[in-house]
């Protein structure tokens, strides 16, 4: 269903689409391209370590940072404690998609006797996105412990998961929201008219939109959160971050610190990347689709 | 008894009175077409009578049973009202087929074999058999349309409402969406159409209603209402029409 105008704006769209894109796509001139590409950054990485080692402070740095038996000596254990990072991450996302997905859902709610509910979602969303995620993780890894209620587990990783759970579903209950939001309101009106009630409709109809619309976004913050997840280090707990400070803490060098942000950076990039390719993937079937889908 | 009753309906947003004292009743079979300018109040009227819009004011009757008392569960009136948009509205992830089954198994609770085999036969019966596993955004606007009208009748409605469902299909795609709506008219169905197809209009109508700024200002027969139109606003309409070659 692509309009007359949308055809014939076609070159602009994919020349500021590029530019979007920024680095990375090689546009158009092949062989050469990829040569002046290639040229370009090596010059740039050269200027970049000329500049570094010129540097007065270099050889100290060297020595702290840079040393590879520190850093290959840390790296079993930090990559051991890694693994909790990990399952930190993955536990604490399963709830973060709940959780946000009925504060959104709740925040969309229409009429004035829903107002109790939307007013509290809105309270929440502006509360979980407006404290600082560390002092949420040291305001409940410390005290909700210490308040010895029974039943309720006292482990301070349990709190920071906790934290990062209230803390992240402000965020995704907001990306969700966005998607609902975009799902045109004769969508609803369709479902409706065919006697779903308002829950039928949300659930058939507008939620799996909207959530489609939203995956890029989505996995934009879970990339946050698997760097977020070296915070619940703060409590004591043995995770990459915390174990790389008490290797620095032995060596008096830094080079741990490197070995657990390689670990990071290996599992954040595979993620953003696959957000890349959802984004273009989806680009091109609204494309195809005419803007429709 | 009456098909529909619509008395006394009234209906303003924010300080534009859309609809201003809407009477009109419709029997078991009738096909009854609203003509009147954009704006007039055609299309709200229907989304007043599938209660989609609330009423300011006025009553509404479905076979008799007054649907818009405060009790009344308007889930289950819509599911006995089918409407069909002008913009189609099909929902763009799922198939046809499940466009057509959706309802029928949330709301009315029939089994997926049953759906199914029902939405095929319907499907079939509008030659779109063979599009029932496609997306929405791979048929043209006229099958899209078409689906439309079968994802309506599967829920099997006593009564059916048309909003311009042609307004949005190139022109030649707009035959085959009308050969559908003749062929339920000449099965039985009961149905309001909002419509600018003055010649359909002619065609299929029993009785045809003149609106203009909210009222009924004229109604009749069709070739009452084309050939002698009483009113001088419905004339002036009408000439209107003629003279943009589209009567």
């Amino acid at each position: 269903m692509a309009s007359e105008g949308d055809r014939r704006s076609d070159p602009e769209v994919a020349e500021r689409r590029s530019r979007l894109l920024g680095g990375l796509r090689l546009e158009g001139e092949g062989a050469r391209g990829v040569a002046i590409a290639l040229i370009s950054t090596a010059v740039f990485l050269v200027a970049i370590v000329v500049a570094v080692t010129q540097s007065a402070g270099w050889p100290e740095v060297r020595r702290t940072f840079f040393d590879w038996g520190d850093i290959s000596g840390s790296f079993p254990d930090i990559a051991r404690a890694f693994v909790l990072n990990v399952k930190i991450f993955l536990v604490c996302e399963v709830f973060i998609l709940v959780l946000a997905l009925v504060i959104a859902v709740l925040r969309s709610l229409q009429g004035p006797v829903f107002f109790p509910l939307r007013a509290l979602a809105i309270i929440y969303s502006d509360l979980a996105r407006g404290i600082p995620t560390i002092l949420v993780i040291a305001l409940l890894g410390f005290g909700a412990p210490a308040l010895q209620l029974t039943g309720v587990p006292r482990s301070r990783l349990f709190w920071a998961g906790v934290g990062l759970v209230l803390v992240y579903s402000g965020y995704v209950a907001e990306v969700y929201r966005a998607g609902i939001e975009s799902v045109h309101p004769s969508q609803e009106a369709a479902a409706r008219s065919l006697g779903l009630s308002r829950f039928q409709a949300l659930r058939r109809v507008i939620l799996p939109q909207a959530i489609r619309r939203v995956i890029p976004p989505l996995l934009n913050d879970f990339i946050g959160l698997q760097k977020d997840t070296a915070l619940v280090g703060t409590l004591g707990v043995i995770e990459a971050f915390n174990q790389s400070q008490i290797d620095t803490n032995a060596t008096f060098t830094y080079g741990s610190y490197l070995a657990a942000a390689a670990l990071f950076v290996a599992l954040t990039i595979p993620l953003a990347r696959l957000t890349d390719w959802l984004i273009a993937r989806d680009r091109k079937r609204r494309q195809a689709a005419g803007g429709f889908a | 008894m009456s098909a529909l009753k619509v008395e006394g309906v009234h209906k303003s947003f924010g300080p534009n009175e859309v609809l201003r004292g809407i009477d009109l009743e419709l029997e078991d079979h009738e096909v009854v077409c609203l003509i009147g300018a954009s704006g007039s109040g055609k299309s709200t009227l229907l989304r007043c009578v599938n209660l989609l819009e609330p009423l300011d004011a006025g009553r509404i009757f479905l076979a008799g049973e007054e649907i818009t008392r405060r009790d009344v569960d308007s889930n289950s009136v819509r599911r006995r009202i089918g409407i069909v948009f002008q913009a189609f509205n099909l929902f763009p992830h799922m198939t046809v087929l499940r466009n057509v089954t959706l309802a029928p198994r949330d709301v009315l609770g029939l089994g997926r074999a049953e759906a199914e085999a029902r939405g095929r036969e319907l499907l079939a019966r509008f030659g779109l058999e063979d599009r029932r596993d496609e997306y929405p955004d791979r048929l043209s606007g006229g099958q899209q349309q078409r689906v439309a009208i079968v994802r309506a009748l599967a829920m099997q409605p006593e009564l059916m409402l048309l909003d311009e469902v042609t307004s949005a299909l190139d022109p030649e795609l707009v035959a085959e969406v009308l050969s559908v709506i003749r062929e339920l008219a000449a099965g039985g169905m009961t149905m309001l159409i909002a419509t600018h197809e003055m010649s359909f209009a002619r065609d299929i109508a029993h009785r045809v209603c003149f609106l203009e700024e909210g009222r009924i200002l004229e109604q009749g027969p069709p070739h009452e209402i084309f050939a002698q139109p009483k009113e001088p606003r419905t004339q002036q309409f009408l000439e209107r029409i003629i003279e943009a070659g589209r009567l």
